[in-house]
């Protein structure tokens, strides 16, 4: 089913998210991935306040290739999210209620979206190209040393995304297998 | 009759070649990813085919690099013996091309000096070079930049002799199904058997530049091109490991002759963005 959310995602939208939905998301989000999440995983370790609101935050895991003048980003697809699965629960644990990236996630990954009531979106991988122009603005938040690693917030506007984990731990990377497994 | 070439003229292909493939993907790859549209019985399978398509639109028209990640700059070179090099070395022209490729063309720079230090090298050299020297006077240069999302999937595997046709088929097998989302399907399976360790995973990597839709030229393997395409396309993966008939575009295989002792299989797993360039000089 298709569906409109603006951001922020609270626990009153992932209620109403189910494994397979088709959404389009509009708002403000972040941009991280490995780099950026190691850095404010050390920075939590430190006792230090982390760079981002991370209340009810979306964190889009994805490193943009540069902008040519005059674009707000160059193209903008998703990673894969395997990568921040050792940092992620412990920033759902502090507030964080989606993740956005593709491929699987681990166990650990799945508990924690069920205990905090949140989500995991898949974008299109390798369709950075088209993904790129539901990003309407692009700030730089921290980290800029880290070049295309570095932490962002973007605005979007009906950015594509399908929910592949619901707030249940409904996981649609093995459902949808199994109905076209011959 | 020994032919000049000048290290300015394989910098400004490099270059070239680097902005071309992020941008515009071969022939074949298009075709094959329209007709996967005919075929796919997913109906969301078919929407996420139908944006590839759009996004390999945008990314020619608007000049936006068809995925974020612009890969490392993988480089083979087929030397010809009689051609001798004007200029700075190969190696140093090559880098060139690419430093300039990925700073002027706007191309995600995702290098880093040193595996565990970490330090973007910010051009996104060094580029992988793999020479060879040929008959002849020209310099056939194929520039395939390689994302890590698949390339992170792939895996080689050191079979027994007594593993046979089997082993290979249910080794290929294995690194699909585990790559599943993660390699960004409908993929491209590049599988190189026989040689070395070493050997058998450039026979992998090159059998990724090979046509989709073209085949081995030994028809048994040939047969299991077809075969491990079909078997593959029943995992039920799909676009986007959202559930589908369409996980891979093409299974190329390449084969060199091995030990008694052994039987290497590498499988390098490309997404649907199979980049490359083929220019000769």
């Amino acid at each position: 089913m298709d569906k409109h959310i603006n951001m922020p995602i609270t626990k009153e939208v992932t209620e109403q998210l189910h494994a397979g939905d088709y959404v389009y998301l509009s708002g403000n989000i972040y941009v991280a991935r490995d780099a950026a999440h190691k850095r404010m995983t050390e920075a939590l370790d430190r006792g230090e306040e982390l760079p981002i609101n991370i209340k009810d935050a979306t964190i889009y895991y994805m490193g943009p290739s540069p902008a040519r003048e005059g674009r707000p980003i160059g193209s903008a697809g998703p990673t894969t999210a395997s990568r921040m699965d050792k940092y992620a629960p412990r920033l759902m644990d502090l507030g964080q209620k989606a993740m956005i990236g593709k491929g699987k996630r681990t166990k650990e990954v799945i508990d924690a979206i069920v205990r905090n009531e949140g989500v995991y979106f898949a974008a299109i991988g390798g369709a950075g190209a088209l993904l790129s122009k539901c990003i309407k603005k692009s700030t730089l938040i921290s980290y800029e040393d880290l070049g295309a690693e570095a932490l962002l917030e973007i605005e979007v506007e009906n950015f594509p995304v399908i929910v592949v984990v619901d707030k249940h731990g409904n996981n649609l990377y093995e459902t949808a297998i199994k109905a076209y497994q011959s | 009759m020994i032919r000049t070439i000048s290290s300015e003229d394989i910098i400004k292909n490099i270059k070239e070649m680097c902005i071309e493939a992020n941008h515009f993907l071969a022939e074949d790859m298009d075709k094959a990813l329209k007709g996967a549209k005919e075929t796919e019985k997913s109906e969301l399978g078919k929407k996420i085919l139908n944006q590839l398509q759009d996004n390999l639109t945008v990314a020619g028209e608007e000049m936006i690099p068809i995925c974020q990640d612009t890969g490392m700059a993988v480089v083979f070179l087929e030397i010809g013996q009689d051609v001798h090099v004007e200029g700075i070395p190969v190696e140093d022209a090559v880098n060139e091309g690419v430093r300039q490729g990925y700073t002027e063309g706007y191309l995600r720079k995702s290098v880093v000096k040193d595996p565990i230090l970490r330090e973007n090298t910010k051009d996104n050299t060094p580029a992988i070079i793999h020479y060879a020297m040929v008959p002849g006077d020209k310099l056939k240069i194929t520039v395939a930049p390689k994302g890590f999302g698949s390339e992170n999937m792939s895996r080689i595997f050191m079979l027994k002799p007594a593993d046979g046709l089997e082993g290979v088929k249910e080794a290929i097998l294995t690194a699909v199904k585990d790559a599943g989302p993660n390699a960004c399907p409908p993929m491209v399976v590049g599988v190189g058997i026989g040689g070395t360790f070493e050997k058998s995973a450039i026979l992998a990597k090159q059998a990724l530049t090979r046509e989709v839709g073209s085949h081995s030229h030994l028809s048994y393997m040939k047969e299991l091109e077809e075969e491990m395409l079909d078997k593959i396309n029943k995992l039920g993966i799909g676009p986007g490991g959202l559930g589908g008939t369409t996980t891979a575009l093409a299974v190329n295989i390449n084969t060199y002759p091995t030990h008694i002792a052994g039987l290497p299989v590498a499988v390098n797993i490309c997404c649907h963005v199979n980049r490359h360039a083929v220019r000769e000089l």
